[in-house]
């Protein structure tokens, strides 16, 4: 809602010295926020109104030039050389005389030109900065129209001086989208007289209703009023000053009579609609489209209507307006149109939001008419449109008024004449409470404690008394409300679960991880660039009806696109080593019911609830990395050492350890992994996930270096971690023992670790593989694994023997479960 | 006493007289200063204090004294050796002073030389921030509660008052999710997480909802489609609008230093009444001190508590809602959202793994 301030001061006695900023911060301690504050462009030195005594065409020149004496409220005119030709004898206009300066910093000064002394200019509306208005030369007026004398400074009268304030008004204070409301707001903000537009009492028009109507849904409708005027000029320009208020308040000047209704709506918030009375047929019925109903609408579309849900005004002839939102093509004021209806009506709120949502017509009307309108103004609207009619139109009411009123009464809310003080912790006197409901415009009876609160016709958002407090503690000031902090009873801290992901994300840092998360968007063409099969599990997922990007309408089901996209993002901004990480949802798809919408009467029944929640689909917590480039960077130490398939192993062994799980792994396949260098994540018997080489074809796809690494795995599958239990230490000195031992090329190491860890038993402190190695002279075909044994008793020093005892154990084990042989 | 035997001078023993063992002390002295280093000492330490060093000669003798004269010979043997080896002492520490530090000085090395081998990581600052609102109320006795981004319709908008055809619906700029009759969209507030905290739990309810958010803008210097915000709800007996603002003002000062307070302006959300935004000083702001926008607040609405089985007239609560990327935004002085949101290692790296 743009407020211009010029017009807001014909309502409000805006306390002298009130700037700019004093209004900006009194329209946000009311609630209204201040999105933008427009300044006109400044015009200094001398700017006024003149009228246009005579004028003189110049020939002979390249264009028609006019040479205009031109009276400015001087002793005599003086003349101006214009080349624009808008404007005639008797036209009011104004004039930049010389001294001026024009936005843009065009300083106008007398000078000879065209062969005459030119002692001004006639400005347009362009060179004023008022807007891009191409009709050219500003007219105030014609001869004996209401203008001021030459000479009234114009600055005013062109609404330059004039500040425009654009306010968001929030969705239940559809009275402030009208000049009326925002007086009403201002008068008590700035504790100010005002006076209410919307207070004028309509003419008592004589004769039958004007036109034949009736409403067939008055729960849809409950008021439905119209005028009939004739003898409308349809050449009639509108005025300026409200073609000036219209451009201020960012609507678009068309006809007379469209302006009219535009500008009433902006002055009392009551849009209206004027039908070309020639083009109605028969009686006017509201009522509910039917199947297959169609409209063309003001805007040319031709409009398929939702039988039994869109409101309709018809005639004979059908629908000829979409209630509340649009009016139809049909009935359209036309350049002809000498006589019309004006029709200003109160729609129920709901159904205007689905029919404007269905057409995707968010017009003024229909913004206004979800937000409430109050029902009180449709007469007085009609009045007021019926004056500006007439007095620059020339048109005149015919027959009586129409008003089909089926309004309710307007409820009245219980309040608790302390219950403001109970809510906002500040001690409000019952005086204050009265006193404050009475400024929003509520009729306040009862005595002491219990009062009965009528709201006003135009606050339809005032339902209970939480929204009667929340008026008192406004209008009070959010400011006077203290400070005080609660006491809330102990907690528990936070879950093993919130605990686990930040030592996950934690444990990642600090191993050179770099976290990296991005939006849950992915697309086919990421998921095929994965190498997923058709029938994947990922390819089954949860499809966004209104994506931004119709590249990416699905959610995630895996975390991988999203961090191969962020790594691709930073290669091209040119990192080469690479280590990242995200955690996170995803978002499986599949079938599923559909979740209850319940009403809000109450807590749904159990049952409804268990329904609700469980249609909300599992979305599983995983973590990934992504790595590339060097793991360790070259330096003076020597070379770097590249990132790889280890690297994404023992990212996940970080995750679990961090999780208090203990991980195993084994050889596995699965996209988008090298097949030869996928590792299998597991926790007991179940896979948890995938850590590995990237696939050449998928580094290849997505552009990547080769041998990027990956790891994914969906830390809700990891299990509770339990409390650790401390390990005896021993203070004996231990055994040292080394063992290597040659096992063929397709025995995983784990197998042999595990073999060593059984045969060797209790005394085994630790053991540790610390080197792989195949070449002469171990036998092609298989490797030797080196490992380094710590033995030690709790209770005693080892002796050599029983040292080697368990040596020989161990190596005989590994023996015997993976044929390894001891090295010689 | 002694007896009347002929009395022995043990000076007459050239070994034992006080100018031998004086001479021997004094060249001991002399021999260990001149060494000039430890192996010059070893090599002159057996010609004084070893076996054949005159003071231990000197003890040999005497063994040859009558009883009466030993003793008195045998401290002046003592007192040399012990001035001997003392001197020897001396300098040998000395010497090894001097090795060690010359050794010291030979392993010097740049200790500036970096080390950097294994890459320092860091989590999103969203991430930390995120963490460190939570502690703050933790520390509170708030507990986190966690909810669903793909989330029930109805726990996003009917549950919190914001009816089917309600302006505030179409104003939320919803992702909606297939098919049509889902029932679920992808939250657009942290807000149903009040909804299911006060579903599942008995008052008093004290709790945080950190968590990831979406609205279907474009990327732009200050709009993510998809961003973070942190709730907050306390239902009790009693809770009035200056506990709101006692909480909020305390999350301020913890966060944004002791002289940050908040101002709150009216406004409007289906689920509190009375409700505000609210903007915090900021005294630290790149661009000097000033309010800067931050959430919104309000007491729940008692329709809301009524839709999720809480008794209006036992309880009231309030609940705030607060963006995480503004936080960041200006209390790191983070200019472009893009950075918040595109994973570019330099931005993240500054942040470290804390904060």
């Amino acid at each position: 809602m743009r407020v211009p301030i010029g017009w807001l001061a014909e309502y409000v006695d805006v306390p002298a010295g009130t700037s700019v900023e004093d209004l900006d911060t009194a329209f946000v301690r009311l609630g209204l926020e201040v999105e933008e504050i427009h300044r006109p462009e400044q015009v200094a030195g001398p700017l006024v109104v003149g009228k246009v005594l005579e004028i003189e065409e110049l020939t002979g020149f390249k264009k028609p030039i006019r040479f205009c004496q031109v009276d400015v409220g001087e002793d005599a005119p003086r003349g101006i050389v214009c080349g624009a030709r808008s404007f005639a004898v008797g036209d009011t206009v104004v004039v930049a005389l010389p001294g001026a300066v024009l936005p843009g910093g065009f300083a106008i000064a007398s000078r000879k030109t065209y062969d005459r002394i030119s002692d001004g200019m006639i400005c347009s509306v362009r060179e004023l900065g008022l807007g891009e208005d191409h009709a050219g030369i500003l007219v105030l007026g014609g001869e004996g129209e209401d203008v001021p004398p030459p000479g009234t400074p114009a600055g005013p009268v062109t609404g330059l001086d004039d500040v425009v304030i654009e306010l968001a008004v929030t969705p239940d204070r559809g009275y402030c989208l009208s000049m009326r409301g925002i007086a009403r707001e201002m008068g008590t903000g700035l504790a100010a007289p005002w006076r209410d537009p919307g207070a004028a009492t309509p003419p008592a028009w004589s004769g039958e209703p004007a036109w034949d109507v009736s409403v067939a849904d008055p729960g849809r409708c409950d008021r439905f009023s119209m005028i009939a005027l004739e003898g409308l000029d349809p050449t009639a320009p509108s005025p300026w000053w409200m073609r000036r208020r219209l451009a201020q308040s960012g609507v678009r000047s068309i006809s007379l009579a469209v302006d009219v209704t535009n500008y009433v709506m902006l002055e009392l918030g009551q849009p209206m609609h004027a039908f070309d009375r020639g083009k109605v047929s028969g009686p006017i019925t509201v009522r509910l489209a039917r199947d297959g109903e169609r409209l063309e609408t003001l805007d040319g579309s031709t409009r398929t209507l939702a039988a039994g849900d869109d409101l309709l005004i018809t005639d004979e002839t059908g629908p000829i307006g979409l209630a509340a939102v649009m009016g139809g093509a049909s009935t359209e004021i036309g350049d002809g149109t000498t006589s019309v209806l004006l029709e200003a009506a109160h729609w129920e709120p709901t159904g205007v939001a689905r029919t404007a949502r269905r057409h995707r017509l968010p017009s003024e009307a229909a913004k206004r008419f979800e937000r409430g309108v109050d029902p009180e103004m449709t007469v007085v609207a009609l009045a007021r449109a019926a004056q500006l009619l007439a007095e620059h139109g020339g048109a005149t009411v015919v027959g009586g008024l129409v008003d089909v009123d089926t309004r309710a009464p307007r409820p009245v809310i219980p309040l608790d004449a302390s219950r403001p003080a109970r809510v906002a912790g500040v001690a409000y006197t019952p005086g204050q409470v009265v006193e404050l409901l009475g400024a929003v415009g509520c009729t306040v009876d009862g005595d002491g404690a219990d009062l009965q609160v009528t709201p006003p016709s135009w606050r339809p958002d005032l339902t209970d008394p939480a929204d009667l407090v929340e008026e008192v503690v406004r209008l009070a000031g959010y400011d006077d409300i203290p400070s005080v902090l609660p006491t809330a009873p102990p907690g528990r801290g936070l879950t093993e679960v919130q605990r686990r992901r930040r030592a996950i994300g934690r444990a990642l840092a600090e191993t050179g991880y770099v976290e990296a998360p991005s939006y849950p968007f992915v697309g086919t063409p990421a998921l095929d660039a994965l190498g997923l099969a058709e029938d994947d599990e990922r390819r089954k997922a949860v499809l966004v009806r209104n994506p931004l990007s119709e590249e990416e309408p699905a959610l995630r089901t895996t975390l991988l696109p999203g961090l191969l996209a962020t790594l691709a993002r930073n290669l091209s901004r040119g990192q080469r080593d690479l280590a990242l990480f995200e955690h996170g949802a995803v978002f499986p798809g599949g079938v599923r019911s559909s979740a209850p919408l319940p009403g809000v009467e109450g807590r749904p029944d159990d049952e409804t609830l268990a329904a609700l929640l469980g249609a909300v689909p599992e979305q599983p917590w995983h973590v990934a990395v992504a790595l590339t480039g060097n793991r360790e960077p070259r330096g003076w130490w020597g070379a770097g050492r590249p990132a790889g398939w280890q690297d994404a192993v023992e990212a996940a062994r970080r995750v679990a350890a961090a999780s208090g799980v203990e991980l195993t792994v084994r050889a596995g396949e699965r996209a988008p992994w090298h097949p030869g260098r996928c590792a299998e994540l597991l926790v007991g018997e179940s896979v948890v996930g995938y850590a590995g080489e990237l696939h050449p074809r998928v580094c290849a796809a997505l552009e990547l270096p080769a041998r990027t690494s990956v790891m994914e795995l969906d830390v809700d599958a990891l299990p509770a971690s339990s409390v650790p239990v401390g390990p005896s230490i021993s203070a004996f000195p231990p055994v040292h023992i080394d063992l290597a031992l040659v096992v063929a090329d397709d025995v995983p190491s784990s197998a042999v670790t595990a073999a060593l860890r059984s045969g060797a038993g209790e005394l085994l402190e630790s053991l540790r593989l610390f080197d792989v190695y195949t070449g002469s002279p171990v036998p092609a075909g298989s490797r030797s694994l080196a490992y380094a044994l710590t033995l030690r008793a709790p209770d005693r020093t080892l002796t050599s023997e029983e040292a080697t005892a368990v040596r020989d154990a161990a190596a005989a084990a590994a023996a015997e479960a993976t044929g390894a042989s001891v090295r010689a | 006493m002694s007896g009347a035997n002929d009395p022995y001078d043990p000076k007459q023993v050239a070994a034992l007289s006080p100018e031998a063992l004086d001479e021997a002390v004094s060249s001991a002295r002399t021999a260990f200063a001149g060494a000039g280093s430890l192996e010059e000492l070893a090599a002159v330490r057996p010609a004084h204090l070893g076996d054949r060093g005159p003071v231990l000669l000197a003890r040999r003798e005497l063994g040859a004294l009558p009883p009466a004269a030993r003793a008195d010979a045998g401290k002046r043997v003592n007192a040399a050796r012990v001035a001997v080896t003392e001197a020897y002492e001396i300098r040998l520490a000395e010497l090894e002073a001097e090795r060690d530090a010359r050794v010291l000085a030979e392993e010097r090395v740049d200790v500036t030389l970096p080390w950097d081998r294994t890459p320092r990581g860091a989590r999103h600052p969203l991430t930390t921030l995120t963490d460190r609102i939570a502690d703050i109320f933790v520390g509170m006795g708030y507990e986190v509660a966690d909810g669903p981004e793909l989330e029930a319709e109805w726990l996003n908008f009917d549950a919190l008052n914001i009816g089917r055809d309600h302006p505030a619906r179409t104003m939320m700029d919803t992702f909606f999710v297939a098919p049509e009759d889902s029932g679920l969209v992808l939250r657009t507030h942290t807000s149903p997480v009040q909804a299911r905290t006060m579903l599942s739990r008995t008052p008093p309810i004290y709790v945080v909802a950190p968590g990831r958010v979406y609205r279907t803008d474009e990327l732009d210097a200050t709009h993510t489609p998809v961003f973070h915000q942190v709730e907050g709800l306390a239902i009790d007996r009693g809770l009035t609008m200056a506990h709101l603002r006692g909480t909020l003002d305390h999350l301020a000062r913890i966060l944004f230093g002791a002289d940050a307070v908040t101002r709150w302006r009216p406004s409007y959300f289906p689920f509190t009444e009375p409700s505000a935004e609210f903007d915090v000083w900021f005294p630290e702001h790149r661009d000097g001190p000033r309010w800067v926008e931050w959430g919104g607040c309000g007491m729940v609405n008692p329709r809301v508590l009524v839709a999720c089985g809480v008794d209006p007239e036992e309880y009231s609560g309030f609940a705030f809602g607060l963006g995480i990327e503004r936080a960041l935004q200006f209390r790191s002085g983070v200019g472009d959202m893009r950075d918040i949101v595109e994973g570019d290692v330099r931005f993240t790296t500054a942040f470290g793994v804390e904060q």
